[in-house]
């Protein structure tokens, strides 16, 4: 490593230092850093969906009965696939965003009638993408949070669980106490639970260099094993199941509709905490230090920073947001905790941060696109008989997009001025 | 002789540079052919394009050939040569050419047989490898130069002068023919710098050809055969030492008259700001690095501390600034201890630090100028109020300060990497020296840098010396410790094997010192101080 | 860098951490005969199983039966000699002695649990080691990967692909080793999509890792619900590898059950296990990857092509992996099930570092993390009221310890995860 740098440096350097300066890099025609931040993940959605649609056709039997049979009769393969992706994508945006006419209708019914039944039913599918948006906000903003520091936040899965496993001990423990005390106390309890489990690793590679990425998922299969053994022991609600009880009311983030609409007051509270974490990250100086030992610990630790207590903090901070994404969904929508409550928030929320540059606002854009995705797909599964697990791979697509932004400038020949890196770990054990 | 390497019209740019511009070269057998040119000229460049490393925009290389079969199909030139494609390292070494890297390319876990068979490995049935029969010719190649070297010892266990040996051998293994030596010089003390180059006059006996990439006139006066001076990517002029003299190459090399001299006021030492006291402090490895080490810096004096790398100099520094533990001794800074202070109390003690490695200890690269400008108090004010940046205040001071300290960049928003390395540290500079300063602490400053940048940080420290700022400047460039100290400490293996003072030292002694010579017994072959020498002479 | 000269200085006592070690062995001491050693009764005896459940070519040895409570004071008290033995002497070989202390442990707590009951311990340990193979080739492939500085978290997803296309395949075909073969070939194909993110589009590896992983499980899962639930039989219904008894070593008696009458899949591992390892340190091929995983630039210097090598070693992991991926359907169910590798490629990992980044290391740890598994099993059976979750966890436990350099620091190859810039 020391090598690459001071070669780099003596080598390419330019000739004449005045020279260099004074004279910016050359722009030829591309296209600059910031609107490349835009432009290749809108990019690399579009760009997932079309593999998707692909996915969706050539897994389609009719469809590809209709190709054994394409030098003969072209037109009925190509509709055929056409029918089949525009079946699944259309199920996939009806069941993310509801249909505007169903909604347009609903209003005028309501204006006329006062019967609000229609008119829910018109909003459920986009306040269901709401509601499943409202922990990925939670956890994307966990990752980047981390990203920010340099830290890579594989546990928000076992911080997830544990946020949610301690939002419903308080919830459905504590009995009698207004929704004023007992809800903040709750929604703390959550973001303390997943704030514990993440300071364990945070401390580990502050004190000893252990490295997070191996550490947070070790400690994912701890929460694991440990919610198993909570759920069968010491939490188990009366009954056979391997749950918890239901929380008190009490404890529950107010719902903003009538039943049976879930959406809940977590959203509003994810914006919110979507601004506190821009605020923080960037106007205040415990957000500078995060920064720039991100950006450059050695340097951090030289101008007197702490980078172990930066990383402890960001890991805390971090965990804490994973944390707030269990007792959200455990306080809004569920209201108890099963096994294998968290399973899969952790790799979303990666994916989210990714899409989302790591800035807080990009992020809670990636939150409600897949948010529309996910509850759209069950839709897409129940209409279109297309598995709920096409939006895995999708985002697993995009996930690859936005680390290789080469392949998406080379799919669209975009041109850049400066290559922008992506860089967020650095190897093993150091 | 005849020729055995013609390089013509040799061109390569980098994005904004031009790197080669036409360079012509050519180099006999049995020829040592310096290279010199200041940091940034050109040399790396055109060796690495010699090696394969990079390929030339355009020009030609011609070789001569190794084996006749190989060549009749191709038609040589009157002077014997054939032109060739160097496409990579191993293009390179086929045809007879190896280079010792700078930066050394050995692989510390591994053993010296294995970094020197690497690549064309000794092999017993196609796949298995045949260690002994390595290292077997490794014995043979030291004898045969006089290069010794343990084929058994583990790279990671040798000192820095046995690594260039086994560098050596590496090419010598491959039957190189042309040899490249970039730097070689730069981390070695002067009696290994004399055993170096009495190798290098054993190699040239033996028909080989060398090629000598360096940045010091004295060493090119001692050595070669013929110079060639590049500047800006361009050749200069190619000349011989008999006909030219130091002060030439130095003009033929900036491009304007230097003043080899430096001159600087008597020091003015005043109270005590530095005192450490019997100082102890671990490696990463947990061995001791800093062995028990006193010494006392003023205010208006510069004490230099020389010594080859990696003799604990490292280690102390980040003790001194709070980045390293110290398990023994004591430190005190304007009589207030500091040995267990964080880095940020003992910054807020008035203390600057210039790091050694700019680029990743010293600046945040991917970060805007103005951030790095404030980045050892922004949490003060005006930059702050209670946990809340004020951006207005950071960018005004920024300004400034690019301003005063003459920082080329297009503004203070722009990533600090986009700046030239002269202006990276320029930017260090202006953060260190530009808040209430009662010591600054500088490691290698100059590093790297081009000859006016080395101009401008000189002036700049020793202004703050004039201001009564106490500076402890650690450098193994013992030309740039003579050149700037008022007293000099040599460290050897965690120690101080003397202190003494820079007006009229002798570089033989101090030499020895760096070798590890007791004080005594080096001062009996040879005296600390020669009455009258003023030989402070620029470095670049 | 600045370490070669003081290195052969004085070296620093740093016996401080030797001597705590000695605290550690006699706090584990006294935890054994207070935990282990009470309440027993006088004349109690544990009867270990000596021959294998199953029916089986060794030779049948009579079975080891232990008096429990002498035996258990016997063994702490072991322990206690050897823990102030170390406080004494500061011993800096700490490590080896630990092993002999964590091995006094198990054994005194294998003899608790077993008290007045019988105790299969061979059979234990057969299968201690056929939990140990998908593990182990988790492990094997992140040894071939970060050898040559790449670094793979993906090897789940890798399992879990392969996984499916051997049973697939096999059910098909008809043909368990065409499936073996297709599980091979899809680990090939799903880590060199690895090795173009990480090594010629110098992606992130953890990220890349981490996009392999959701592919993975998303597309397994999509197959699964598309094709397999509907089709069970025709697609979902393999088989698995019989086990074959190797003639004369299988009669051997502790040995030959445990180690030779397996599946084709566990001599598979053990066969790659001394493979990779004779690879790695005795091959030209193996001294160019540690020299790519160490010092790529050194190692481009000297004409090695740093990307071929590392595509290579890449994609040889891929491909053990792959084998650990069959070994989840056809080498133990005959069916693929969503999420069914259940987290042991990310054990993998923790077994390879555990193992130094070392093969025989690497199976070493494998061994321990099956025989806890094997282990938790057990004492369910035995019905030892110790909640089975906590001894899952702990592989994962021993590797934050080990990672946290209590016991014996593991030091990852020098340019694992940081992709090669040609200049």
């Amino acid at each position: 490593m020391d090598e690459d740098r001071v070669e780099a440096e003596s080598t390419p350097t330019p000739a004449r230092a005045e020279r260099d300066a004074t004279e910016p890099k050359k722009s030829r025609g591309g296209l600059s850093p910031r609107l490349q931040a835009v432009v290749v993940p809108v990019l690399a959605v579009f760009t997932a969906l079309v593999i998707g649609a692909i996915v969706i056709a050539a897994t389609d039997t009719t469809v590809v009965a209709a190709y054994r049979n394409f030098f003969r009769a072209p037109r009925t393969a190509l509709s055929a696939t056409w029918r089949a992706v525009a079946t699944a994508y259309g199920a996939l945006f009806s069941g993310s965003l509801g249909s505007p006419s169903e909604i347009f209708q609903a209003v005028q019914v309501y204006r006329s009638t006062g019967d609000n039944a229609l008119w829910l039913k018109a909003i459920w599918p986009i306040t269901e993408s709401l509601v499943a948006a409202t922990p990925f906000i939670f956890s994307g903003l966990a990752v980047a949070l981390g990203f920010r520091c340099g830290l890579f936040n594989i546990g928000v899965e076992g911080q997830f669980g544990m946020g949610a496993l301690a939002a419903a001990y308080v919830g459905y423990s504590i009995t009698g106490a207004p929704r004023l005390v007992h809800l903040p106390l709750a929604v703390l309890a959550g973001a303390l639970g997943g704030a514990v489990w993440a300071a364990i690793p945070g401390y580990l590679k502050a004190k000893t260099g252990a490295h997070e990425v191996v550490n947070t998922i070790m400690m994912n299969y701890i929460a694991f094993r440990l919610s198993d053994w909570l759920l069968n022991g010491p939490m188990k609600a009366p009954g056979y199941r391997p749950v918890t009880s239901s929380v008190e009311m009490t404890a529950a983030l107010p719902r903003l509709f009538p039943a049976p609409i879930r959406f809940n007051a977590g959203f509003f509270l994810a914006l919110a905490v979507a601004a506190l974490v821009y605020w923080f990250l960037f106007k205040t100086t415990l957000g500078f230090e995060i920064r720039t030992v991100g950006a450059n610990p050695d340097a951090a630790r030289y101008a007197g920073m702490s980078v172990t207590r930066n990383f402890v903090l960001a890991m805390v901070l971090s965990g804490a947001l994973a944390g707030l994404a269990g007792a959200s969904q455990v306080l809004g929508v569920d209201y108890w905790v099963g096994q294998g409550f968290s399973a899969g928030y952790g790799f979303d929320a990666i994916a989210l941060a990714l899409l989302g540059k790591s800035h807080p606002f990009g992020v809670v854009l990636a939150a409600l696109l897949f948010g529309a995705l996910r509850s759209g797909a069950t839709r897409m599964q129940s209409l279109a008989g297309i598995p709920i697990d096409i939006i895995s791979i999708l985002q697993g697509l995009v996930i690859v997009f936005i680390a290789a932004p080469a392949i998406i400038r080379w799919l669209y020949r975009i041109r850049v001025e400066r290559e922008e890196e992506v860089v967020l770990t650095r190897g093993w054990g150091k | 002789m005849p020729l055995v390497l013609k390089l013509e019209g040799i061109t390569k740019a980098f994005p904004g540079v031009l790197a080669n511009d036409r360079i012509d070269l050519t180099l006999e057998q049995g020829e040592i052919h310096a290279l010199l040119g200041e940091n940034g000229a050109g040399k790396s460049t055109l060796m690495n394009i010699l090696y394969g490393l990079y390929q030339p925009d355009g020009g030609r290389i011609s070789l001569r050939p190794r084996d006749q079969a190989n060549t009749a199909s191709q038609t040589a030139s009157t002077d014997g040569l054939v032109e060739v494609k160097i496409r990579n390292p191993n293009d390179a070494i086929t045809q007879g050419i190896g280079m010792v890297h700078q930066h050394f390319m050995l692989i510390p876990p591994l053993t010296v047989t294995e970094n020197v068979m690497l690549g064309t490995e000794s092999t017993r049935g196609v796949v298995f490898l045949d260690r002994a029969d390595a290292a077997g010719r490794i014995r043979k190649i030291s004898e045969q130069y006089g290069l010794e070297v343990d084929p058994d010892a583990y790279i990671r266990d040798l000192p820095v002068g046995v690594q260039q040996r086994v560098e050596i051998v590496k090419l010598l293994y491959r039957e190189a023919d042309i040899l490249i030596l970039d730097e070689p010089s730069a981390v070695l003390t002067p009696q290994e710098v004399d055993r170096l180059f009495s190798t290098i006059s054993n190699l040239v006996d033996q028909g080989k050809s060398i090629i000598f990439i360096t940045h010091k006139l004295r060493e090119v006066m001692e050595i070669a055969n013929r110079i060639t001076v590049l500047r800006d990517g361009r050749v200069v002029g190619t000349t011989t030492p008999e006909q030219t003299t130091q002060a030439e190459l130095a003009a033929m090399m900036v491009g304007r008259h230097v003043e080899l001299a430096v001159h600087k006021e008597p020091a003015a030492p005043g109270e005590v700001v530095l005192a450490v006291q019997d100082l102890q402090v671990l490696d990463d490895r947990q061995n001791l690095a800093v062995a028990g080490v006193s010494f006392k810096v003023k205010e208006g004096e510069i004490f230099g501390i020389a010594g080859v790398q990696g003799n604990g100099q490292t280690e102390l520094v980040e003790a001194l600034t709070g980045l390293r533990a110290s398990i023994g001794g004591e430190v005190r800074i304007l009589g207030a201890v500091i040995t267990s202070a964080t880095p940020r109390k003992i910054l807020e003690k008035g203390v600057a630090h210039v790091p050694e490695d700019r680029q990743q200890d010293g600046l945040v690269l991917s970060c805007p100028v103005h951030d790095n400008l404030v980045l050892c108090n922004y949490y003060l004010p005006p930059f702050a109020k209670g946990i809340i940046i004020q951006e207005d205040a950071v960018i005004a001071t920024a300004s400034e300060l690019v301003e005063e300290f003459d920082v080329r960049t297009p503004s203070v928003f722009v990533p600090t990497s986009n700046l030239s390395g002269g202006n990276q540290q320029k930017v260090i500079v202006a953060r260190e020296f530009s808040r209430p300063v009662r010591l600054i602490i500088a490691s290698q400053p100059t590093r790297g840098l081009d000859v006016g940048s080395i101009e401008y940080i000189h002036q700049r420290i020793l202004q703050k010396r004039s201001e009564g700022t106490a500076v402890l400047l650690v450098s193994p460039e013992l030309d740039e410790i003579i050149v700037l100290s008022d007293r000099i400490a040599v460290m050897y293996r965690g120690q101080i094997m003397d202190i003494l003072p820079a007006k009229g030292v002798n570089r033989e002694y101090l030499g020895l010192l760096m070798a590890g010579v007791e004080a005594s017994e080096a001062a009996q072959s040879t005296p600390p101080t020669i009455e009258g020498e003023e030989r402070v002479e620029r470095v670049f | 860098m600045a370490t070669s000269v003081a290195r052969s200085q004085i070296r620093a006592i740093s016996t401080g951490r030797a001597r705590r070690m000695g605290l550690v062995f006699l706090a584990i001491g006294v935890a054994t005969l207070l935990l282990l050693g009470r309440g027993l009764e006088a004349g109690q005896k544990a009867t270990f199983g000596l021959n294998p459940g199953f029916k089986s070519q060794a030779i049948k040895i009579p079975d080891l039966t232990l008096p429990v409570q002498p035996t258990i004071y016997t063994l702490a008290a072991i322990i206690l000699i050897l823990g102030a033995w170390q406080l004494i002497r500061g011993s800096r070989s700490a490590n080896a002695l630990l092993g002999v202390v964590a091995f006094c442990f198990v054994f005194a707590f294998l003899t608790w649990a077993a008290r007045g009951k019988s105790f299969n311990l061979v059979g234990m340990l057969g299968s201690s080691l056929v939990r140990a193979t998908p593990i182990a080739l988790a492990a094997l492939c992140g040894v071939m990967c970060e050898r040559s500085g790449v670094v793979n978290i993906g090897i789940e997803g890798i399992m879990l692909m392969s996984a499916q296309a051997a049973v697939v395949v096999a059910t098909v075909t008809k043909n368990l080793y065409m499936g073996l073969a297709a599980a091979i070939l899809t680990g090939a194909i799903i880590s060199a999509l690895h090795a173009v993110m990480a090594v010629s589009l110098k992606v992130d590896q953890v990220i890349s890792g981490t996009a392999i992983i959701i592919i993975g499980t998303g597309a397994t899962s999509f197959i699964a619900a598309r094709f397999l639930e509907k089709n069970i039989n025709g697609l979902n219904n393999s088989g698995t590898f019989p086990v074959i008894s190797i003639p004369v070593l299988s009669k051997i008696p502790l040995l030959g059950p445990i180690f030779f009458e397996n599946g084709i899949i566990v001599y598979l591992m053990l066969a790659l296990i001394a493979l990779t390892h004779i690879l790695l340190f005795s091959t030209k091929w193996g001294l160019r990857t540690r020299a790519v995983g160490e010092h790529p630039r050194a190692a481009d210097t000297l004409g090695i092509n740093v990307y071929l090598v590392r595509y290579v070693s890449v994609i040889l992991g891929g491909m053990i992996a792959g084998v650990g991926g069959a070994y989840f359907t056809i080498g133990s169910v005959g069916r693929f099930d969503e999420f069914m590798t259940a987290g042991k490629g990310f054990i993998g990992l923790a077994a390879m570092i555990f193992g130094k980044w070392s093969p025989f290391g690497a199976f070493g740890s494998s061994l321990l993390f099956g025989f806890a598994d094997s282990l938790q099993i057990k004492l369910q059976i035995l019905r030892v009221h110790i909640p089975s979750e906590f001894l899952l966890m702990a592989p994962y436990l021993i590797t934050m310890v080990v990672l946290a350099g209590v016991v014996g620091r593991a030091i990852p190859p020098a340019a694992d995860g940081q992709p090669y810039e040609k200049q």
